[in-house]
């Protein structure tokens, strides 16, 4: 057990810093300065740019950039954004857990509704209930946020004024944002969950539970469910990044503080220090997420427990 | 006595996509306390539907009782409401199911799943449950029960939990076991062991047995009741000895028959039922077995015959008669050979007994310098080894092998069928692929008409692979269903000849009809056929290129018995009429000692006895053949086992035993055994056997 830990552990430090050198590989070969952010092109002569570029240190070459970026980073130094010389590390610090809070708002909302629609749907094959998961899924997945975001706005905040349109203040102000992202994840599990249960439902050990004379109830929740999860975990783990992803979007929308915010504005504004810390905390955060999920399925599926 | 469980007249309605199905009808059979009654026919003919009709789990898969009734002892289950339902199964009525594997679920411990059981039926706590589970895994004959109820299904082998399984059938002891073809996925020897359980279980526990198969064999081994069933209806039932003595209706007498006998005259064509099962959706008019049947006549097509009785005996046939006349002239005819065969035997060993065959001394290599000239050899193996590499458990830990095959050496002659017999586990299927070099040798050598294989590049190889054809196990996983059969057969011309499309499929065309199928049906898909039609297709496949030598990997394992002995008929007369030679591999023994002629005998990755078919199976020099052999099924009902059986299960070929690897299961192992190593040595002209203590 302790060995598989080290293992994912160490595969986890792997990808994370595979993510940095691609963000910042990425970011150093887009077009345009970062000097352009903090003096006026049209103005400065080229001796003030060169001056700048010497004193960010982006006239140096790429891997002396990046050795300086990484051990700065390692000491807790995500350098100053580029438009107000505020700290990035205190800049994420301030917003990410207005992030870190939808994102599990929604990661909540996406797993209680696929999970009940998804086993219903499943059990009650062919009935109403499964018709209305099949109508949530198809929503869900074909739906893009923002619309949903602003339908949801429209709705339940203008029209019957049940929740603020916008804010990042109280539980209040997450409920819609939380929606408008957890559907998306509720549509893939809902869809995920129906089929394996249905795969499972069809399994010769189903057959057994059933001779062995145990309730509907013991089969389906006790037995199918716990199969049918294997493969609906891993899913769960990566709609968690997809929702960090989309609180871009949805913090947009619903004029929410937040990293996705700061994300957004730092592209606009080509603030890489800003993006490029942005970028290695979502990653950091995708990687812890995914090494949860992994080392859930050593309880749940036996299997794995045996071949790691 | 009542009856324990009395079926009248159950028909069972199936909803699908195509409509309804009536998939039995008008069951009529009763199960008398203690008594042991199976349900034979080939897949289709309604046996498992029957079994899962008793406790009504039919009705998950959109399946309904229609019609009669399902009395146990006297109360209708086709009546009760599903809650009542619930509490019979599992408590008096339990079910064992034919793949062991796949039956239970996965993510719990087989404690667990036994606990389960013992809990839901009885006021027991967990802790007394699960202490019955280690009782009851004792029981069954499992080692190390603590330790087996903390481990989940996938780390015990087929075996183990089938006996689980019927711990768990046992737990709440049962009035009556349902077993559906529970050792059909099991190999011969642990079937044997499961099927001595199951009767040792039943009376201790006095219970019933309702057991489906579609081997004769177990039901005349263990069987007081058989009841035939085909195409959803009961055609005959009697007791076993007399309805295996005679049977009267003519689908049974084509069971018998076409399931190669120990005794059959080698070579010979196997009687065989014409055509295959119809589908529910199809069914012929009058009699359900007419269009397959010898004595058909015009009141067959007509009218369905009813289920009468005669005496204690119930058959559904307009022609009882004639069909027992004709038996009884074809008894006599086959009586003949019988006694023929038996006086070859008698003579084969006084020759040999003649022969003190100047074995032991003689150390050479089997196949290195084989009796028969040279130019015979089509194959010849040399110190063939296939290792493969297993996971390491860390970085320092030396890497350890699963060694499938391990050292094997031996020839196959031209125009000869080399049969390959051994438990799963053995290597035989390896062995098979390395040959053909469809796998890498990890080392030794490959003769193939001289040319010398593992050293050729996959260029080199491509123009002799013309000469080497595969038939596979599973016809339907085989062919592409996206495919026509046409295109299918065609597909090697296509990679190796030079003709045009036009003649491709004139030559697929001629190959249907050589195998037996309408050459009109170069344009139809897989699923268009049957599982024999299909293997028929896939024999055309492989006799496309004109090869000299044809691998048969369990060919016809997958098949029902009288579509099996159809196939065998093909392979041989193919055989004749091409000059081919085959290595037919199979884990039944019969089939492989009827087609072959010439046996090798696997056990963990070593030929352990190579001998021609006959002698084989007469006098085995192995302990372990003749423990094979043993495990056989007797078809003669009364002719019960006496011999010992084989215990324990395969080792694992990871970690072999030492010395002879056979010694762990060996009834004669010695301290030699474990410690030296038999080579592979002449016994006699043509025989081989590795064991310091040969049986013959």
């Amino acid at each position: 057990m302790a060995g598989v830990l080290a293992r994912r552990l160490f595969s986890s430090v792997l990808v994370i810093v595979g993510s940095l050198i691609l963000v910042f590989a990425i970011l150093y070969v887009l077009p345009g300065d970062p000097t352009d952010t903090i003096v006026d092109p049209s103005i400065a002569t080229p001796e003030m740019v060169a001056n700048l570029r010497h004193q960010l240190g982006v006239d140096q070459p790429f891997y002396i950039q990046f050795a300086r970026y990484f051990s700065h980073m390692l000491r807790g130094d995500f350098g100053q954004s580029l438009m107000n010389s505020e700290s990035v590390l205190g800049k994420i610090l301030d917003s990410f857990p207005a992030t870190l809070a939808l994102t599990a708002a929604s990661s909540f909302v996406a797993v209680t509704v696929g999970l009940v629609l998804g086993v219903l749907s499943a059990i009650h094959r062919n009935r109403p209930i499964d018709l209305i998961a099949r109508v949530v899924g198809l929503f869900g997945i074909s739906m893009p946020t923002f619309w949903s975001g602003i339908l949801l706005i429209v709705l339940l905040s203008l029209k019957l004024g049940w929740f603020p349109a916008m804010g990042s203040d109280g539980w209040r102000t997450l409920v819609l944002p939380a929606i408008a992202l957890g559907l998306v994840g509720a549509g893939f599990i809902v869809r995920m969950v129906r089929s394996s249960m249905l795969d499972i439902i069809d399994e010769h050990f189903i057959l057994t539970l059933r001779s062995k004379g145990l309730t509907e109830r013991a089969v389906m929740y006790k037995h199918a469910l716990r199969n049918a999860l294997i493969p609906a975990i891993t899913m769960i783990g990566m709609l968690v990044g997809e929702m960090l992803a989309g609180t871009v979007v949805i913090e947009t929308v619903f004029s929410r503080q937040g990293i996705g915010r700061i994300i957004a504005d730092a592209l606009m504004a080509k603030d890489l220090p800003v993006v490029q810390g942005v970028i290695f905390f979502s990653a950091f955060v995708y990687v812890i997420v995914n090494t949860l999920v992994d080392l859930s399925y050593t309880f749940i599926d036996p299997r794995v427990r045996r071949s790691t | 006595m009542g009856a324990l469980l009395d079926i009248q007249k159950l028909s069972v309605d199936f909803q699908t996509k195509h409509g309804l199905l009536t998939a039995i009808t008008e069951v009529t059979f009763s199960i008398q306390p203690g008594e042991t009654v199976c349900l034979v026919g080939e897949s289709g003919s309604g046996k498992t539907v029957t079994s899962k009709a008793i406790m009504r789990l039919i009705e998950h898969e959109q399946g309904r009782i229609t019609e009669g009734s399902v009395l146990l002892s006297g109360q209708d289950v086709a009546k009760l409401p599903e809650a009542e339902l619930r509490r019979i199964r599992g408590k008096r009525v339990a079910m064992v199911f034919q793949e062991p594997m796949a039956a239970f679920d996965p993510v719990f411990t087989i404690g667990q799943q036994i606990a389960e059981t013992i809990v839901r039926h009885e006021r027991v706590g967990k802790r007394e449950a699960w202490e019955r589970g280690v009782q009851l895994l004792k029981r069954v004959g499992i080692p190390e029960a603590e330790l087996r109820m903390k481990q989940y299904p996938g780390e015990l082998s087929g075996g183990m939990l089938q006996r689980a399984m019927i711990a768990v059938a046992l737990s709440c002891g049962p009035e009556l076991l349902i077993a559906d073809e529970p050792t059909t996925a099991l190999d011969v020897t642990i079937q044997a062991q499961i099927l001595q359980l199951l009767q040792e279980l039943k009376r201790e526990f006095g219970m019933s047995i309702l057991l489906i198969t579609h081997d004769l064999g177990i039901a005349a081994e263990i069987a007081d009741r058989v009841i035939v069933m085909y195409a959803g209806q009961i055609v005959e039932q009697g007791v076993t000895e007399e309805l295996f003595a005679q049977p009267l209706h003519p689908y049974t007498r084509g069971l018998l028959q076409s399931a190669a006998p120990l005794d059959s005259v080698r070579g010979s064509r196997l009687y065989a039922i014409k055509g295959s099962i119809p589908s529910l959706a199809a069914l012929p008019t009058g009699c359900l077995f007419h269009p397959r049947c010898e004595h058909a006549t015009d009141r067959c097509r007509a009218e369905a015959p009813p289920l009468d009785h005669r005496g204690d005996r119930e058959v559904a046939c307009w022609h009882v008669d004639s069909v027992v006349e004709a038996a009884v002239d074809g008894h006599s005819a086959s009586g003949a050979v019988i006694h023929e065969v038996a006086a070859k035997r008698q003579t084969s060993i006084r020759l040999i007994e003649e022969d003190p065959a100047d074995s032991g001394q003689n150390v050479k290599q089997p196949g290195v310098s084989s009796p028969s000239p040279s130019s015979d050899v089509l194959f010849e193996a040399v110190n063939l080894h296939k290792y493969y590499p297993l996971k390491r458990k860390s970085l320092t830990a030396p890497r350890s092998y699963v060694r499938a095959v391990d050292d094997v050496s031996f020839t196959i002659r031209k125009n000869e069928t080399f049969g390959l017999v051994g438990e799963s586990g053995s290597g035989k299927s390896t062995l098979g692929r390395v040959l053909l070099q469809l796998e890498e040798a990890t080392s030794g050598k490959i003769h193939f008409q001289g040319t010398e294989l593992t050293s050729l590049s996959a260029a080199e190889l491509r123009p002799l692979r013309r000469e080497m054809q595969v038939i596979f196990q599973d016809p339907y996983g085989s062919l592409s269903p996206r495919w026509t059969v046409g295109d299918s057969i065609a597909e090697p011309l296509k990679v190796h000849g030079a003709l045009s499309a036009a003649e491709c499929k004139e030559r697929a065309a001629e190959l249907l009809q050589l195998v037996g199928l309408d050459a009109a049906s170069v344009n139809k898909y897989p699923h268009e056929f049957s599982g024999g039609q299909r293997q028929r297709i896939g024999i055309a496949r492989a006799i496309a290129l004109n090869p000299s030598f044809i691998l048969a990997d369990e060919a016809v394992s997958a098949l029902d018995v009288s579509v099996q002995a159809q196939v065998v008929n093909l392979l041989q007369d193919l055989q004749q009429k091409l000059g081919l030679t085959y290595l037919f591999i199979a884990h039944g023994l019969q089939i492989v000692r009827h087609i072959s002629d010439r046996i090798g005998v696997m056990y963990l990755g070593k030929l352990v006895e190579i001998a021609p078919s006959e002698e084989l199976f007469l006098r085995p020099a192995h302990p372990y053949t003749r423990l094979l052999i043993d495990s056989i099924p007797h078809s003669v009902p009364g002719q019960r086992r006496d011999t010992p059986l084989l215990q324990g299960e395969i080792p694992s070929p990871s970690n072999p035993p030492s010395g002879c690897r056979f010694h762990t299961r060996c009834p004669f192992a010695t301290a030699r055994c474990r410690e030296e190593q038999p080579a592979l040595l002449p016994l006699d002209k043509d025989r081989y056997v590795a064991c310091h203590y040969s049986l013959v």
